[in-house]
């Protein structure tokens, strides 16, 4: 087995909390929030409903003569479950968010406001083209931008998410070898510190998966890619810059030696906003790579959507790519479907309809109002705040790889708890006392006990410190404290929670006390 | 008993050997979750996925340290996948297989070469 994949612990340590405790277990006005099921009762309503003046039912026996189970609640107990429970959540609205874009980077409101104008807000997929012309043009312009700043000649606008994306990619890759008469191809070649979402689609697609070595310095390991390619071939996946918040130097060579056996070069492009404005993908030689919207343009992601991944698409695979697409002429906009000529070469559709208007409304009003100096400077910022935060903290927590700048992301392993007591896990729930939500843990799996930080480009100065300062108080009291750690957190509505039981015996329904 | 690099045991009795990962696998990987076994009558290959281990955070695959026919998968890790960090070289066992070549089970590190492998890393 390998044992790059360092597993976390997960069971809580029992710490003889010296902390203040309540009569009845409150934590102040943290309320620990019982399931609505829970508080509810049947003889409880916070309406009332006239009776129901019926004097016969057609249901005949089947009429119900018990309570249904359903909660009753007035409004008020209404109101306060769902406000308390919206406090429980941990928003980028409320601190900085050290796992970055992954899960959340701030959502400029304007985006919002003009996502909500009546005109984008409530068209229905199938209304007559000649009534969504200003949509169509929204597309249009969106996918201009897309393919401006990636200097790709095509744009897949509808898979609905970065996963979804890259499925979309290796489809159409699929589809031009097998137009080549290439279906022999069998294999993808996947780093080994890839989004486990790369192997994972193309195994979906029916791909054989063989992992690339990294080298010492954190990135494709050319002489073992070299080896592993093949007539065989089917595509490579890489992230740039890669999961361990690096870019590859190497990319350039990456795409000749790729290209050189016919095969394509698909690009990871969950971290194009380390990089959009400053390199254009198109000119390193990648064939297709999605761009998760909500990590580089600033759409919502929490919750697993709505989202976009739209699919960037060379001069090869082009011809392949799926529908719809917006297209204009003389009669204005229109979307080229699957069932004309026009997109024959396809390898079909993605979803039912065009993809994600809302996303695509919000990412193109990110666009406008940055303008393309704007981004640009996202993209500087974002490395800039990274660096800052990998300056000041590798004096005191190890650098996975300290030579040399980082991207957008700061990668941080766990040599220096070495011999403390104290584990990853134990040093990110500290960090929820201090009043940070933590950063990635344990991933990427190429890196022991990692930590890997992602500040986002819209941190100032001043709350950039004051997260390291966190850190590196946390860092300082390691020795001689290690109870703060593995009893951690002490002051969230619940403690330690022990994983490991959620994950062997979940429970995944509420039932009445019998 | 010997062991492989990839940090997976083997016991051999008569020409069956039980596979399984060792402790210090076991305690590298964390609280195991989920352990997937071989379909008895399945032929491996030395060096191929044998088995697949799940802590919480990561999914590991098991690699056979020899090559044979599967006879037999300890399905009790399906309902006690804990067996794997309570027991690592003894019953979390995962599977037995009926060796090909003895000579490949030769070939493999003792306990005092292992030992001395994991004082290197």
């Amino acid at each position: 087995m390998s044992l790059n994949n360092v597993g976390r612990p997960t069971r809580p340590t029992p710490a003889a909390s010296t902390a203040h405790t309540s009569l009845t277990g409150a934590r102040g006005l943290l309320q620990d929030e019982a399931l609505i099921f829970e508080m509810g009762g049947w003889d409880k309503t916070g309406v009332d409903l006239a009776p129901a003046d019926l004097d016969a039912s057609d249901l005949g026996d089947l009429v119900r003569t018990a309570p249904i189970g359903l909660p009753g609640l007035s409004e008020p107990e209404t109101v306060r479950h769902y406000v308390r429970l919206s406090q429980k959540n941990h928003a980028i609205d409320l601190a900085l968010y050290p796992l970055g874009s992954c899960t959340m980077k701030h959502n400029p409101r304007l985006n919002e406001k003009l996502a909500r104008l009546p005109g984008f807000a409530d068209l229905h997929p199938m209304s007559p083209v000649s009534t969504v012309q200003g949509a169509l043009a929204l597309m249009d312009r969106l996918a201009h931008w897309l393919k401006t700043m990636t200097a790709m000649p095509a744009v897949a606008l509808s898979p609905k998410a970065g996963a979804h994306g890259e499925l979309c990619g290796l489809l159409t890759i699929k589809a031009a070898h097998e137009a080549k008469g290439q279906s022999h191809r069998r294999i993808v070649l996947v780093p080994t510190s890839a989004h486990g979402t790369n192997p994972a689609t193309a195994a979906f697609v029916g791909y054989d998966v063989a992992e690339i070595a990294q080298t010492e310095d954190g990135r494709v390991d050319l002489a073992d890619l070299e080896a592993k390619l093949s007539t065989d071939v089917a595509a490579i996946m890489v992230t740039n810059p890669n999961t361990c918040g690096l870019f590859e130097r190497d990319i350039i060579e990456i795409a000749r030696l790729t290209h050189a056996v016919g095969a394509y070069f698909y690009c990871d492009g969950a971290n194009f906003n380390a990089i959009v404005g400053r390199v254009r993908p198109g000119d390193l030689g990648v064939d297709a790579m999605h761009i998760n919207l909500h990590k580089t343009f600033s759409t919502p992601h929490g919750g697993g959507g709505p989202g976009a991944g739209p699919v960037v698409l060379s001069e090869a695979l082009a011809p392949f790519a799926p529908a719809p697409w917006v297209v204009s002429d003389s009669k204005g906009f229109r979307l080229v479907e699957d069932t004309v000529d026009e997109a024959s070469a396809g390898f079909g559709r993605m979803v039912a309809f065009h993809g994600q208007m809302g996303m695509f409304v919000r990412a193109y009003a990110y666009m406008l109002s940055h303008g393309a100096d704007g981004l640009r400077q996202v993209a500087e910022d974002a490395v800039l705040n990274a660096n800052y935060v990998k300056a000041r903290l590798s004096g005191a927590m190890s650098a996975a790889f300290p030579d040399g700048p980082c991207m957008h992301e700061a990668l941080f392993d766990d040599h220096w708890l070495e011999g403390s007591g104290i584990t990853t896990l134990d040093f990110a729930k500290a960090m929820i006392d201090e009043g940070f939500h933590p950063m990635t843990m344990y991933f990427p799996l190429v890196v022991h006990g990692a930590m890997l930080i992602e500040p986002t480009e819209t941190e100032s100065l001043q709350e950039l410190d004051r997260f390291c300062d966190a850190l590196l108080a946390l860092a300082a009291a390691r020795a001689g404290d290690v109870e703060r750690f593995t009893g951690a957190p002490y002051l969230a509505p619940l403690k330690r929670l022990d994983e490991t039981l959620a994950a062997r015996k979940p429970k995944l329904r509420w039932l009445a006390e019998a | 008993m010997r062991f492989t690099k990839d940090h997976e045991w083997v016991a051999l009795d008569g020409d069956v050997a039980t596979i399984g990962i060792t402790a210090y696998a076991a305690e590298q990987l964390g609280d195991v979750v989920f352990v997937e076994t071989p379909e008895p009558g399945k032929t491996v290959k030395a060096g191929e996925g044998l088995a697949v281990v799940e802590s919480v955070k990561a999914a590991s695959d098991v690699y056979a340290p020899v090559s044979g026919e599967v006879i037999e998968a300890n399905e009790a890790l399906s309902g006690a996948p804990e067996t794997v960090n309570d027991q690592p070289e003894g019953a979390g066992w995962f599977a037995r297989v009926r060796l090909a070549d003895k000579a490949q089970y030769e070939s493999l590190m003792d306990r005092a070469a292992y030992d001395a492998f994991l004082e290197t890393l």
